[in-house]
């Protein structure tokens, strides 16, 4: 019962401290100084969306089948290095990559795409091949002793059961890539980088935050939207949150 | 029927070429279970796995129903073959019945036909069909699991089966269930069967042929009776066990050495005529008394028949047990042994009594096949060549 009281409490306390934030920020005129930012926000938005959907869905398109080819019995001997040269990449900072595209790329959007396909690829395709090569031998065997063709167990056997492992590396991956983006400003392709690091330079923290704000609940989005989209396609034989 | 013909394998280890199954010879009867029975590391499993390809032999051929399948393609040649594993192997992903369905499927049935076939395998397999046929495998139990297992490898009809210690993993109270189960099963289905074990028990229960294997080499393969009786040699005797007489009890009922004659008293009957008949058997304890339509209704003891008068209806015992034609001698053993009895009455269907089943013909029954061997011994070489 205590407990409960003192939850009670601090649930009031909270929404009363919501209240008065409110209160100051509207007589202060903060509201309104980020309101006057929207039409920015706006833009800006759908430039930092757009980067995201390029860039994530090329390091899809390409890290899926790739996981897919190191997984196979065939590339055993290569897999394990092949993936530590991957792993070594990620150690490279963004900010690099995206220097080093923009060094042999030029500035713009394709240098930032191309910088950001590289940053999310590695952990789509590292969680596509443990998530293959974790499927239960003892499957694999009965796949393979029931009849089924080499292509028919990728596709009915090894992914179903791989893509609830392959899912969290889409989340992973997709929502460093949102938090990435901004960094793109840097080589001139544009997004919400632009009001933060530009808030940053004029010492402006409204305008910062007006561009980071966004920035982190679109992360949020993206992670929700992918945790929804896995909820609905993982088989619900495998979907631990489907029982 | 499975024929096997030299097959070989030979797999390239680091530390030199090790033959895990050398020039294995055997055929499997049409509708028969072979046990392919060993410890770990004999080559039973890589032998059982040659059949479907799942282990690449190295060498010689295996023929089914006469075919040798060298030129079939390995997919044919396994949706042909029902697989059972020890891991169950169940695909998570998909349905119960999506599972059962898999090969019918795959071998392109229609989709009316594999979905009655589905609902008929579960009733074979005694599951409910509306209650299981939609269900994910991990709702189910670890029993339920290779009962699906079963059913998925037999789903689309393969007049040949290889399972894999397909019981192994299951607990030893449901094991026995399934055993049985599948026994019965396999009355009506009369497939060919393969089927490894490295438990003597489950051998001796479902095979009709027992085949022990050593070192990758096919050492004894007989009859489970043949096997126990008269194991070839040292190490099949030593892997059977010191009680290896006492497993044939399993495999022989009553029936066979049951003795027809027995002396009974009716109810009727003074003790008088009770102890001139126990007499007059030999029997050295007691008599069985019956009731009119023959069925046992107790028993005279010789101390009440010699010092009391009167009739049997008035002095009779219990019974303490009796065994039906049909039981197996290990039940017969046991019943002897917790009521302290050297002999049983034996009973049909029906409940009368029939015969008698003494200790002595018990051990002499068992003791027939191993005395034969013994002397077999003294001719050299017979019992080895064959």
């Amino acid at each position: 019962m205590p407990i409960r009281s003192i939850k009670g409490a601090l649930k009031v306390l909270v929404l009363v401290a919501i209240f008065f934030a409110g209160v100051w920020s509207q007589s202060s005129g903060v509201i309104d100084e980020f309101l006057w930012y929207l039409p920015d926000v706006q833009y800006l938005m759908v430039q930092h969306i757009w980067l995201t959907v390029m860039s994530g869905s090329l390091a899809i398109l390409f890290a899926i089948p790739l996981g897919i080819v190191l997984s196979r019995p065939k590339m055993a001997n290569v897999a394990e290095s092949l993936m530590q040269v991957l792993n070594v990449g990620t150690t490279i900072p963004t900010l690099a990559v995206l220097a080093l595209s923009m060094s042999f790329l030029g500035i713009g959007t394709v240098p930032a795409v191309f910088g950001l396909f590289v940053a999310t690829l590695l952990p789509i395709t590292r969680n596509t091949y443990t998530g293959l090569k974790g499927v239960n031998p003892a499957l694999m065997e009965a796949a393979a002793g029931i009849g089924m063709s080499p292509m028919q167990r990728l596709f009915k056997v090894e992914l179903p059961n791989a893509l609830y492992v392959i899912f969290a590396g889409m989340r992973t991956a997709l929502t460093i890539n949102v938090g990435t983006v901004p960094l793109a400003f840097l080589i001139g392709a544009g997004g919400l980088g632009e009001l933060i690091f530009t808030g940053i330079d004029l010492y402006d923290p409204v305008m910062m935050l007006s561009g980071a704000i966004p920035t982190a609940l679109l992360a949020i989005v993206v992670d929700a939207l992918i945790a929804v989209i896995a909820f609905l396609v993982v088989p619900r034989g495998v979907n631990p949150g489907r029982t | 029927m499975i024929r096997l013909d030299s097959l070989t394998k030979v797999f390239d280890t680091p530390k030199g070429a090790v033959v895990a199954a050398d020039h294995i010879d055997m055929e499997v009867p049409e509708g028969e279970i072979c046990v392919l029975l060993g410890p770990s590391g004999c080559g039973k499993t890589t032998t059982l796995k040659m059949i479907n390809r799942i282990v690449k032999p190295t060498a010689g051929k295996v023929f089914i129903n006469g075919e040798d399948t060298t030129g079939l393609d390995t997919q044919t040649l396994r949706r042909n073959i029902g697989y059972v594993i020890q891991q169950i192997g169940l695909f998570p992903n998909m349905t119960i019945e999506e599972n059962i369905t898999i090969v019918p499927k795959l071998l392109g049935w229609d989709k009316a036909k594999y979905k009655a076939r589905a609902r008929e395998m579960m009733a074979m397999i005694a599951l409910e069909p509306d209650a299981f046929l939609k269900r994910f495998p991990s709702e189910l139990s670890g029993g339920q699991q290779q009962r699906i297992g079963v059913a998925r490898a037999l789903a689309a009809d393969p007049p040949v089966m290889l399972m894999d210690e397909p019981f192994g993993a299951i607990d030893p109270i449901n094991r026995a269930v399934i055993q049985d189960e599948f026994l019965k099963m396999q009355q009506e289905l009369n497939k060919t069967i393969m089927f490894v074990s490295h438990d003597i028990d489950e051998a001796i229960k479902m095979g009709n042929r027992v085949a022990v294997f050593r070192e990758g080499k096919l050492v004894q393969y007989s009859t489970p009776d043949d096997l126990l009786a008269a194991p070839k040699n040292a190490f099949v005797e030593s892997f059977l066990g010191e009680d290896r007489a006492l497993k044939r009890l399993n495999l022989v009922k009553v029936r066979e050495i049951v003795t027809d004659e027995i002396g009974t008293v009716l109810p009727s009957d003074t003790l008088e005529t009770a102890l001139a008949k126990i007499d007059d058997y030999g029997y050295q304890n007691a008599i069985l008394m019956v009731n009119e339509r023959k069925q046992p209704a107790g028993i005279i003891s010789r101390s009440v028949a010699r010092t009391t008068k009167g009739y049997c209806r008035d002095h009779f015992q219990a019974v303490p047990a009796v065994v039906d034609l049909d039981d197996d001698l290990r039940k017969a053993a046991s019943l002897m042994f917790a009521h302290d009895q050297t002999w049983l009455p034996c009973v049909n269907q029906e409940g009368t009594v029939c015969g008698q089943i003494t200790q002595r013909a018990m051990t002499s029954h068992l003791g027939a096949r191993y005395r034969a061997r013994q002397g077999d011994d003294r001719k050299p070489s017979a019992a080895i060549k064959e």
